[in-house]
């Protein structure tokens, strides 16, 4: 439940220490000493998603065995090694850049099997690489994790890391496995291994119940941040993923808090009499992007996040709202109807050279800048859809991604080459979370427990 | 653009028998004056019917709470400055009470800019009862957006009901 600060090693499992504890080890050398004995395709990833052509990866992820089965918070470590698995291949399959290979045509790892792979057995399965490892129940009450990475193919291993969590935290080292696989692999950015902020919604259309809620990319370890009786929105994690940024309309006030996802403590940041709204953070954290409306007029702010007098950023006649910092924070890009539809504007961060970068049909809302920083996601309306679609900064290469009634609201994941979105339902109103990849062909709900909407993807956890 | 407004035929109901008895403030309330002196209790001793909260009260005595806005727009049209002005006449003849306007927006426009546009809906109302003589001290206003949508549907009829600012009284 709690969230704390996990000492999260990236193990290069040193042999010794663990020798005599379990006789055949999965253990020997540093990542690096596996890259090298690989040889000399270690940069070159063997998935090009870049293009997103190439057919899903075929991969073999069985159950990882344990060198003794023990009972821990978490459960039996033998059980624990299957759900690793589980993860895992959830995590890989919803990238939609891999195929596992089913069940049915898994075997039974043993436990000196997992730095000996059975390349033959794997190849007749049709897959191309194969993933293991091992789970152990450490003396002081962590678990350690190993993660193995082998082409099946060259029979040559690719990856060799080891994870120490607590067992509260046994998700996180399949996610940390699944993020150095799909890296290695892809040659992108890992995204596994976090979170998602976002709006749980129910009740009828009318007056739906809006909480805070934060849960695991995969929707695992899901927990409500509040308690629905005021109305919250636009949740947005912090780059240092300490906090979460929204919009209240506690007491009626329509302003901008903060939660502190350690003390659990919120406070306000911005209340006034006008509406304060659509908070962003600065890559840096230090400052808070918003909207305010005074007297029907709405532009952009900023503030510093520990609190201060708003600097305005833009005063244009029209409605200036959804800013997004690109990842140096130099730019900002938001959206504004001075020039009558909403359109896409870039600027510098202290307001200057305000410029129109969306030139195509229908409106243009809810920009987001790429962590990576070469693309700008938005929802374009047009033609009874609302659509996710993206833009280089410069407002080139404009491809939609999605096609739906409803489709709003996008988040990156850190990586850049995913996006996380609310679809809502024609009539009903309910939506739910979805992800797209770049290529628009990968998409996934994501489960929650009530409906959900304002996705955030907040950066890989440390 | 035609608007469907059920609300509005109650409304226009209600004025057209006033209409009938007299001409001037048809069917003066009693004793507004009194009214916001003792707190009255919400679901107090149902029998005074003077206990009446004014609020029930502006609601039976002026055209409509609410008036409605085209697409995207939020300028006041014709028959949106009938009811402002009715309101205005109200709210000048109780110079004590305050009003929120609530702006609200129907389901297709994303959820921030319609924050926005919530806020210019209930400002282009509140500027407009402003210059009726309704001091603007006595008008706050509030944008809910999206976010409290009154009919159900994904259909024109209901989103021109949805784009709406509502006058509530206040004390």
């Amino acid at each position: 439940m709690k969230l704390q600060t996990i000492a999260f090693a990236t193990l290069c499992l040193a042999g010794t220490a663990h020798a005599q504890t379990t006789p055949p080890p999965p253990i020997a050398n540093s990542p690096q000493a596996a890259a090298q004995a690989q040889g000399q395709s270690q940069d070159q990833p063997v998935i090009d998603i870049v293009g997103g052509i190439s057919a899903p990866m075929p991969i073999a992820i069985p159950a990882m065995p344990t060198s003794a089965v023990v009972d821990t918070p978490a459960g039996s470590t033998d059980v624990l090694g299957q759900k690793l698995a589980d993860v895992i291949t959830n995590d890989l399959r919803g990238s939609g850049l891999f195929t596992p290979v089913p069940p049915a045509q898994l075997r039974t790892v043993a436990f000196p099997e997992v730095t000996a792979p059975a390349y033959d057995y794997w190849g007749g399965t049709g897959a191309q690489s194969l993933v293991q490892g091992y789970v152990r129940a450490n003396g002081d009450g962590s678990l350690t994790v190993g993660c193995y990475l082998y082409d099946v193919l060259s029979k040559v291993e690719l990856i060799r890391q080891g994870f120490v969590v607590s067992p509260s935290d046994w998700r996180r080292a399949g996610h940390k496995c699944a993020d150095a696989i799909y890296s290695r692999l892809t040659g992108e950015g890992p995204y596994f291994d976090t979170q998602i902020a976002y709006i749980a919604e129910t009740g009828p259309k009318n007056r739906r119940r809006k909480q805070l809620a934060i849960m695991d990319q995969d929707g695992a370890n899901h927990r409500f941040l509040t308690n629905g009786q005021s109305i919250t929105l636009t949740p947005r994690l912090s780059p240092k993923l300490n906090a979460i940024l929204y919009m209240s309309f506690e007491r009626d006030r329509p302003s901008i808090h903060i939660y502190d996802l350690n003390s659990r403590q919120d406070r306000t940041l911005v209340s006034n009499l006008a509406l304060n709204f659509a908070p962003h953070w600065s890559p840096d954290a230090r400052y808070v992007l918003f909207s305010m409306a005074v007297g029907g007029n709405t532009d952009l702010y900023r503030v510093p996040a520990s609190g201060g007098t708003p600097e305005r950023l833009t005063n244009s006649p029209g409605i200036d709202t959804g800013g997004s910092y690109s990842p140096d924070g130099s730019k900002i890009v938001f959206e504004s109807d001075r020039g009558g539809t909403q359109q896409l504007y870039v600027m510098n961060a202290d307001g200057s050279n305000q410029h129109r970068i969306s030139f195509g049909g229908g409106r243009y809302a809810a920009p987001a800048w790429s962590p990576r920083g070469d693309q700008i996601a938005f929802t374009r309306m047009g033609g009874g859809a609302f659509r996710i679609g993206v833009m280089n900064p410069s407002g080139g290469g404009e491809q939609l991604l999605t096609n739906s009634w409803g489709d709003e609201g996008p988040s990156w994941a850190p990586n850049g080459r995913v996006i996380v979105f609310f679809r809502s339902a024609q009539g009903s109103g309910r939506p739910d979370l979805w992800t797209v990849d770049l290529t628009g062909r990968a998409t996934r709900k994501v489960p929650t427990p009530l409906d959900g909407s304002d996705p955030n993807w907040g950066a890989v956890r440390p | 653009m035609t608007k469907l407004v059920p609300g509005l035929m109650l409304g226009v109901a209600l004025v057209a028998t006033a209409a009938c008895s007299k001409k001037p403030p048809a069917a003066l309330p009693p004793a507004p004056t009194d009214a916001p002196a003792q707190p009255t209790q919400p679901y107090g001793n149902g029998e005074t019917t003077q206990a009446t909260p004014l609020s029930e009260q502006f609601r039976r005595e002026v055209t409509s709470d609410t008036i409605h806005f085209g697409l995207d727009q939020f300028d006041v049209d014709q028959e949106s400055r009938a009811i402002l002005d009715s309101q205005a006449k109200w709210l000048v003849a109780h110079p004590n009470v305050r009003i929120t306007l609530e702006g609200h927006c129907d389901e297709r426009g994303t959820r921030e800019y319609n924050l926005a546009l919530g806020d210019r809906r209930a400002n282009a109302a509140k500027n407009y009862l402003a210059a009726q003589g309704v001091s603007p001290d006595r008008i706050s206003t509030i944008s809910y957006g999206k976010e409290r949508p009154v009919a159900m549907g994904s259909d024109e009829a209901s989103w021109a009901q949805n784009r709406r600012a509502v006058t509530l009284v206040l004390n």
